[in-house]
């Protein structure tokens, strides 16, 4: 897709107003929140996994070099083939150059982000081979031309009347009269639909939620059942992951796991759990003739020993971004990157450079509940930050920002100073506030008053406040007399 | 250089930096080889009867439905009984598995039991499991011959029978089961772990049973 991350601001303000949209949207709180909780409550271990979890991934790391070659090994010796792509534009080529070997018109797809990342679809379109997404979200989007608006759930912001007519201008061949007005007529419509495509596409293309270095195995998780039938019934099963999928041995994935499911839709286990390791065997009545891996580093490599180093820890569950008090304002398209909400805000710098996606790290209140709900443990806002700082060093900052930091930061540096005009300016702020308290416009701070009030400072300031707090510390009796 | 050369020499330099290769070659191989457990929850470290309750409950909560048998001569018996429960037409498909084609289907003669994979024109199939998990009340379901992959997912009705005394607490405990069949380091083609029917929240977030899998998953326990 597109990269439009530097209309971030513009494309909030439209979001704002899509009332459809808003609607849509509340589905986030409703569907995800409560039920994280109530998942991670019911299991008293769910913080000391996830502090496995975190150092898991982080021996990983440190190592991954290494596992990477055990890796491919294992893949090899049962019969799969391993493939190395630098970036999207190697890894597609590898695996159009697959579709065409194996003699494809028509490729099914599981659900999978990193296919996204590559621009995957229109590729293989482009070259004369048509992607069939199988995840009823997923196919939801391709029917109507969009991307994901979320990593879990990519057709959060419809609602089922915007489905409805979708399948009546797509599904021409069914009766028109049909009933389409409960969500489950639009499942079955859709599961209709796509059965039979399961059986036409000679490739099936899958993520990976880990690569297992001790096994050489894959593996998917899944709750429709859609990346199993097109793994297991195509010819030829592809799965694109990228390095950072890689843990050392089954326990580990049996640590994330417990983690996975439960962060992203409260569920203790997802439905369906597949390991797969290498093509159909001697005696096997069914399963891939071909399995092949394209491994891709698309920009991974060089996070490592960075600062962002541990967003590659990220299992791609959503919940900072259905946590996200500004993901669940403007939606994921907003974003105008391939990932949402914080962990994209950190991820599409890393893979795109800061000069066009600079509004990401600053679309953020640094209210920390990304932070709070990651299972992995990723130090979410502190990388915005760092994103922030990298920003500002390389002059990308608006000009009223760089101007409005440095006159602050002369009278941060000067104590004195900073303490007499806030004693002359806390009181005149106040005043200036009105009987209501509050400002309805600033100069240099328009953009920020058009959708808020700033509430006027009131009382004493900080400094004072804190002052006099200490002093009743070192004598209580003070309170009393007060 | 080749992109894999190019993608392990930039982790390599990162990685290596510290200048103890042999320490990090050694954690390696003591990882794979030692395949430490991590933490393991309370919940499925039960005694035997508990446990299994544990799993049918959870089972349960995630959509399954449950029958018990005592004997594997039973399950033919409890197979009809579910067919004709939900209206299904007197036909099964099961694979190889010697435990499921001694499963008392002669005295089913009105059931037609049909054998090997699933064309998609199955309305139900009946599979035999590796394991039970009652931690999250999982089946353990491995590729192959016995037990076709496409069972699982193509007919409406999943039946999967699991041996009572092959319901462990874990995951982990089918890691260990896997490694005692196939040896260390060797996994089926492909084995899937199934909770409950499929499921989709596509559709404004509303959980709707029956996606592209299974619609109903109903689990038969031997004792």
């Amino acid at each position: 897709m597109e990269l439009t991350s530097d209309r971030f601001k513009e494309h909030a303000q439209k979001a704002l107003l899509d009332a459809q949209l808003q609607r849509a949207l509340g589905n986030v709180e409703k569907g995800f929140i409560g039920k994280r909780q109530m998942a991670a409550d019911a299991l008293p271990e769910f913080d000391a996994i996830r502090d496995n979890a975190r150092d898991i991934k982080n021996h990983t790391l440190a190592h991954l070099d290494l596992y990477l070659e055990a890796y491919e090994k294992k893949v090899t010796e049962a019969g799969g083939i391993v493939h190395w792509a630098e970036n999207a534009e190697q890894a597609r080529a590898i695996v159009l150059d697959i579709c065409r070997k194996a003699g494809t018109r028509t490729v099914n797809k599981g659900k999978s982000m990193i296919t996204e990342e590559i621009g995957l679809n229109d590729y293989l379109a482009e070259n004369g081979v048509t992607p069939v997404e199988t995840d009823l979200g997923e196919y939801i989007i391709q029917l109507r031309g969009e991307h994901p608006s979320h990593i879990i759930a990519p057709a959060v912001h419809l609602n089922k009347e915007q489905v409805e007519s979708d399948f009546r201008r797509v599904h021409t061949h069914l009766e028109a009269a049909r009933d389409l007005s409960e969500p489950a007529a639009l499942l079955s419509e859709a599961r209709q639909v796509l059965r039979q495509k399961y059986f036409e596409a000679k490739v099936g293309i899958t993520g990976a939620n880990f690569l297992i270095a001790e096994t050489g195995s894959s593996v998917i998780v899944t709750n429709e059942g859609n990346g199993d039938l097109t793994q297991t019934l195509a010819d030829v099963h592809v799965v694109v992951a990228s390095i950072e999928k890689m843990v050392p041995t089954l326990e580990d994935t049996a640590q994330i796991l417990r983690l996975l499911a439960r962060s992203a839709t409260g569920q203790d286990m997802s439905c369906y759990t597949t390991y797969s390791t290498g093509p159909r065997r001697k005696g096997d009545p069914d399963g891939p003739k071909e399995y092949h891996v394209v491994l891709l580093d698309n920009g991974r490599s060089s996070m490592l020993g960075t600062e962002y180093q541990e967003m590659l820890r990220c299992i791609r569950c959503g919940a900072c971004m259905n946590h996200c008090p500004v993901y669940q304002s403007v939606g994921g398209h907003a974003y105008g990157s391939v990932y949402p909400g914080p962990m994209g805000a950190v991820l599409t710098p890393s893979l795109n450079g800061i000069e066009k996606t600079g509004q990401l790290p600053n679309a953020s209140t640094f209210c920390g509940r990304c932070e709070a709900v990651c299972p992995m443990r990723i130090p979410l806002p502190k990388m915005m930050r760092h994103w922030r700082e990298r920003e500002f060093e390389r002059h990308l900052t608006p000009t009223t920002a760089r101007y409005g930091l440095k006159f602050w930061a002369f009278f941060a540096k000067r104590p004195k100073l900073y303490r007499i005009a806030a004693s002359f300016g806390i009181p005149a702020l106040s005043v200036l506030g009105g009987t209501k308290h509050r400002f309805r416009s600033l100069p240099f701070a328009g953009g920020w008053t058009r959708h808020r009030d700033l509430p006027a400072p009131q009382g004493r300031t900080f400094q004072q406040q804190w002052q006099q707090r200490e002093a009743l510390k070192q004598n209580p009796s003070q309170e009393r007399a007060a | 250089m080749s992109a894999r050369d190019s993608i392990l020499a930039r982790i390599r330099k990162v990685n290596a930096s510290g200048g103890d290769e042999e320490g990090r070659r050694q954690a390696v191989s003591a990882r794979l080889s030692g395949s430490p457990r991590g933490i393991m929850p309370k919940r499925g470290q039960l005694a035997d009867t508990e446990r299994r309750e544990l799993f049918q409950a959870m089972a349960q909560t995630f959509g399954a439905t449950i029958a018990e048998v005592g004997d594997y001569a039973d399950v033919a018996g409890a197979v009809s009984t579910y067919l004709r429960e939900h209206n299904l037409p007197a036909s099964i498909r099961i694979g190889d598995d010697a435990r499921l084609k001694n499963a008392g289907w002669d005295g089913e003669r009105t059931l037609d039991v049909l054998h090997g994979a699933s064309d998609g024109n199955d309305l139900v199939a009946v599979s035999h499991a590796l394991a039970g998990i009652a931690e999250t009340g999982t089946v353990a379901l491995p590729s192959g011959a016995d037990n076709p992959t496409t069972l699982n997912f193509l007919p409406d009705h999943h039946i999967v029978v699991v041996k009572a005394a092959d319901i462990e607490g874990d995951l982990e405990s089918i890691w260990d089961r896997l490694r005692g069949a196939l040896g260390k380091g060797q996994m089926p083609r492909a084995l899937n772990l199934v909770t409950g029917p499929s499921r989709s929240g596509d559709i404004e977030q509303k959980i709707l049973l029956g996606a592209h899998g299974p619609r109903a998953l109903h689990l038969i326990i031997v004792d």
